[in-house]
């Protein structure tokens, strides 16, 4: 029959597209890796999807995730979804995944054995939503680093300080040296970030989870809590002088020796890396500020909006599999100075400050991340709450505890 | 007669009608009807996503326990008052300067103007950078020797506003300069020459006479000063981001902020309604007084 016959053609075309190599699906992929170490990681990314067969439309938006995310959360509801997008994984996209616009990744991950190699086993949780998983985390960022400066102590006569308590005592010969002893940028997340780093440094891991997982709202207004915001206070005092406004320029102020050190997350690393500063040698790095050697896993991850085209949700599935691909992760994490998700890979390669963090994620010192701990709304308000603290020294202590008691008693 | 006349008063000047019916449904479904979708989802708890689950006035009492909120509302007032005495103030004495005849009037009149070119984003910039302590104005002259100078509204707390206001005030004020000069150019020349026959001092002819006349043109100024202030953002932005701390932040970076850095549609809907709200109890009465009152006449 002549219909029969036509089908066969198509199928025979159809087939032979499939066979060619010329059958490169577009996905595109939006982030916000834009800085010069970033995009060179991405580039990885990018190349093992590429040697897949397929085609990666990178769609980088520039500026940081605050400005990225609100873009690509109204293209995924305004109904022009991208092929697949960053976010930290954790609470930002949950309610993207309850209304049902986010792709079910569970048989891909059955099939690849994630449960199994993913490590720590809090990541993919924090993936999984009522039992089913929708993102793949491709990378482990952690907040809880020092970074020190050892020239600006050397300048000021001091030894390299061992711990947070070491650091404050130091401050006074710092800043008697012309040294700012603490750089803080002026954007709000650095000092709630650093806040929070303290919170788990200084008051342990059971004060962090007490506040930010079971949000007691009591406990945050105790004495325990009150200890971190002396050391709070510490640091607003080391900072004062700071007058940055981005994380890279505070960074820079500890590579060039103008400040003592900073509390900032490893991806403050590439920029030890850029300047040609060795581990150990110009700077010194010390997770959990030396107190509480622990690693929080927040971090990037990528999610797979659902689309109606059978051929891009394919390549959705491809990419999936790419991004935890043992080689992927090397080349990724590598480039992008963060610990990759996966235990099973070799990191020869990765400098001190990397091997200390490797080394405490195989000992499983780990704790989940505000990311993952709170909503974005909290984030917010913790985030207003500590940008003013660090700006305004009228504010004291006890009023900046008692407002953040508040915030965590209505936190979600 | 008098029958077939009547429905002539609906369709006369068919053509005009049916040509602004676009604009009337612009201005029903996207302005009324946004701002009504927006009153109505302000009582939900709308996280990311808008729904229809109602919370009654939680987000508003919330919205009122907020320090960044109130200190925003402060620096509106503060900014406000600033905007609208001194760009009124300075535009209409560089108008009246501007109107004795001088020379080279069209230069200094470009010169005046010319800021008002620059977006608000390169106006921000432009003042981070002449307020910053190390590069900008107080850098300059502390390096000509006068070391114990100081001038950086910008990194403190307690004046970064009228940092923020001296940026707008130099953008603003040649708009509100060139619509007084309009202004006094469409005052007849005879009144002047009536206030000198009757020995007028000059300052008492602006005063009294010209300002009085000027009526129109002032209202005119006053409701471009008044939109610019309310919803003032991206000046906020680009010179420092709300910060020192959450010292200089506004209404409008507080609506944005909540809505899509916060993921709290609900939240950021109240701040907004509370906007328009402000907006009205200002607007309401002066129009009831300035287009109410001609009924009367």
């Amino acid at each position: 029959m002549r219909y029969k016959l036509l089908t066969a053609a198509l199928a025979a075309t159809a087939a032979l597209q499939f066979a060619g190599p010329a059958t490169a699906t577009d996905l595109e992929v939006t982030h916000w890796w834009t800085s010069g170490g970033e995009a060179a990681a991405v580039a990885e990314l990018a190349k093992a999807f590429d040697a897949t067969g397929n085609h990666w439309v990178d769609g980088a938006i520039a500026g940081s995730g605050g400005t990225a995310r609100p873009i690509m959360i109204s293209r995924i509801t305004g109904g022009d979804p991208m092929g697949a997008t960053q976010f930290n994984h954790g609470r930002q996209a949950e309610e993207l995944v309850q209304a049902g616009l986010m792709r079910d990744l569970t048989d891909v991950a059955t099939k690849g054995k994630w449960t199994e190699v993913v490590r720590p086993k809090s990541l993919l949780d924090s993936c999984t939503i009522g039992g089913k998983i929708y993102c793949v985390p491709v990378n482990i960022h952690s907040w809880q680093w020092l970074w020190l400066s050892n020239d600006a102590f050397q300048k000021a006569g001091v030894p390299v300080p061992k711990d947070w308590n070491e650091y404050v005592a130091a401050a006074p010969a710092l800043e008697k040296a012309g040294i700012v002893p603490l750089a803080v940028g002026g954007q709000a997340w650095q000092s709630s970030g650093a806040f929070d780093v303290l919170l788990a440094a200084v008051g342990g891991t059971d004060t962090f989870l007490k506040v930010y997982k079971d949000k007691d709202a009591k406990f945050a207004a105790g004495p325990e809590v009150a200890k971190v915001f002396k050391a709070a206070d510490d640091a607003r005092k080391m900072a004062k002088n700071t007058n940055v406004q981005d994380w890279n320029q505070a960074t820079n102020m500890v590579i060039t020796g103008k400040a003592g050190g900073q509390i900032m997350g490893d991806w403050a690393q590439g920029e030890f890396q850029v300047a040609g500063k060795t581990a150990g040698k110009d700077y010194t790095c010390l997770p959990g500020l030396g107190l509480n050697e622990v690693i929080a896993t927040g971090g990037d991850a990528f999610y797979f909006p659902v689309l109606k085209d059978a051929d891009k949700s394919k390549a959705q599935e491809v990419l999936a599999e790419t991004l935890l691909d043992p080689k992927t992760q090397v080349a990724f994490n590598l480039k992008k100075g963060s610990l990759p998700v996966r235990g099973d890979v070799d990191l020869n390669a990765a400098n001190d400050c990397m091997k200390k963090g490797l080394a405490i994620l195989a000992k499983g010192a780990v704790i989940p991340w505000t990311d993952q701990l709170l909503s974005q709304d909290s984030q917010k308000q913790k985030e207003d709450l500590f940008s003013e603290f660090f700006a305004k020294p009228e504010m004291t202590v006890e009023e900046a505890q008692k407002r953040f008691a508040d915030i965590i008693a209505t936190a979600d | 007669m008098s029958k077939s006349e009547r429905p002539s008063r609906l369709f006369r000047n068919l053509n005009a009608k049916v040509a602004s019916i676009p604009m009337i449904l612009t201005a029903l479904v996207v302005f009324v009807g946004g701002t009504a979708w927006t009153v109505l989802y302000s009582f939900t708890n709308s996280k990311l996503l808008p729904r229809l689950n109602f919370v009654g006035l939680d987000q508003y009492y919330r919205l009122w326990a907020t320090p960044r909120w109130l200190i925003s509302i402060e620096n509106l007032l503060i900014y406000g008052v600033i905007s609208l005495v001194f760009s009124l103030v300075i535009g209409f004495i560089l108008a009246a300067l501007l109107d004795q005849k001088i020379r080279f009037e069209d230069t200094f009149r470009t010169i005046f103007l010319y800021p008002f070119a620059l977006s608000f984003i390169v106006t921000g910039l432009v003042w981070q950078w002449l307020l910053n302590p190390d590069f900008g104005i107080q850098g300059v002259i502390r390096k000509l020797g006068w070391t114990s100078f100081a001038f950086d509204p910008l990194y403190n707390s307690s004046i970064v506003i009228y940092g923020i206001s001296i940026a707008a005030l130099w953008q603003g004020t040649g708009l509100i300069m060139c619509l007084m000069l309009a202004g006094l150019r469409g005052i007849d020349e005879d009144i002047w020459k009536a206030a000198r026959v009757d020995g007028i001092p000059m300052w008492k002819t602006y005063l009294f006479i010209i300002i009085p006349m000027m009526r129109p043109v002032f209202i005119t100024t006053l409701v471009i000063i008044a939109s610019g202030i309310v919803k003032v953002y991206d000046l906020v932005v680009a010179q420092t981001s709300g910060g020192p701390g959450i010292a200089s932040e506004v209404p409008a970076k507080y609506v944005y902020d909540y809505m899509f850095f916060a993921q709290n549609l609900g939240q950021g809907f109240a701040a907004s309604t509370m906007m328009l709200l402000s907006v009205m109890i200002v607007i309401v009465p002066w129009a009831y007084l300035e287009f109410g009152g001609r009924k009367r006449v």
